[in-house]
């Protein structure tokens, strides 16, 4: 088995550390980015509905 | 990959700053010589000090827009200002974490308070965390965007202090390697720490401008939303 040492043991500690610290900063956006996307759609949606409506209402309305 | 990069700077920065990150990684554990006095474990250095000063940088570039919203009443830079001290905050616990490791191995203890360095820094990262308390306990709006400001503008002071602090006490367990008379280290280990910095630097560059392109886009979308409703 590779022998390792008390100094190579924290020296790994402190660059993983630096990385987990990263990929949880990196995870976090993603989620939010995700989040973001999710309102997006739900807002294009009710501006589609909007629209819709408006455009029934217009093909409703008696002309002379 | 040439013209995509082009359009979208962010892209191209991020793509620096992974590239700096591998070429820092593969110069600590196959280039720079082992340290003849710590041996090994001055390899954390490599990783410490870069984090350390970007975490001074980012305090000091969120002290600067915060000036530059309370002087010139620039657009957006008082959520600059709040992302910069959010990223300062995410090294300053990095800088805090690598420190203690390192002064495990080094000196046999996780942490000295007869440090003026450790406590200084300490202080400076309790100070721009006690921000975000003041920032969320006040509505969103003008009032909130100058207190945040004033505060941040005191915090910038203690930066010099922290950063000459073991220039100015005695008691110099913590190693000095940046002098006047220029860094105390052979070529090549000063080279592997120009480049750690400059990943540093480009991966909280790049963090930075992601985080505050989500920010912009949520407050849009409920400006967006309170047009709609």
């Amino acid at each position: 088995m590779l022998a390792v040492t008390a100094a190579e043991k924290y020296v790994a500690a402190a660059y993983g550390i630096v990385f987990l610290v990263v990929l949880v900063y990196v995870l976090i956006i993603a989620l939010k980015l995700g989040r973001l996307e999710r309102e997006l759609d739900e807002l294009t949606g009710r501006v589609r509905q909007r629209r819709e409506a408006e455009a029934q209402r217009r093909e409703q309305v008696p002309v002379g | 990959m040439g013209s995509r990069t082009r359009e979208n700077p962010l892209a191209a920065l991020a793509a620096l700053a992974g590239l700096l990150v591998a070429a820092s990684v593969a110069l600590i554990f196959f280039y720079v010589p082992t340290d003849a006095d710590q041996g090994f474990s001055q390899r954390i250095f490599y990783i410490h000090v870069p984090v350390a000063l970007t975490a001074y940088a980012f305090f000091a570039w969120g002290a600067w827009k915060a000036l530059r919203h309370l002087w010139k009443r620039e657009p957006g830079a008082d959520l600059e200002s709040y992302v910069a001290i959010h990223q300062g905050v995410i090294f300053g616990v990095l800088t805090l974490l690598t420190g203690s490791l390192w002064a495990k191995i080094s000196w046999g203890n996780w942490w000295l308070w007869s440090e003026s360095q450790l406590v200084l820094f300490l202080v400076l990262f309790l100070f721009y965390g006690a921000y975000f308390m003041l920032r969320y306990s006040v509505e969103p709006g003008p009032a909130r965007a100058n207190m945040c400001a004033v505060y941040a503008l005191f915090g910038v002071v203690l930066i010099p202090i922290s950063f000459l602090a073991i220039r100015l006490a005695n008691q110099l367990i913590h190693p000095v390697v940046f002098t006047l008379q220029g860094p105390q280290m052979s070529g090549s280990m000063f080279f592997t720490f120009c480049v750690s910095l400059a990943a540093m630097l480009t991966l909280a560059a790049t963090l930075f401008h992601v985080e505050l392109a989500g920010k912009r886009l949520d407050s849009r979308l409920r400006e967006l939303r309170e047009l709609l409703a």
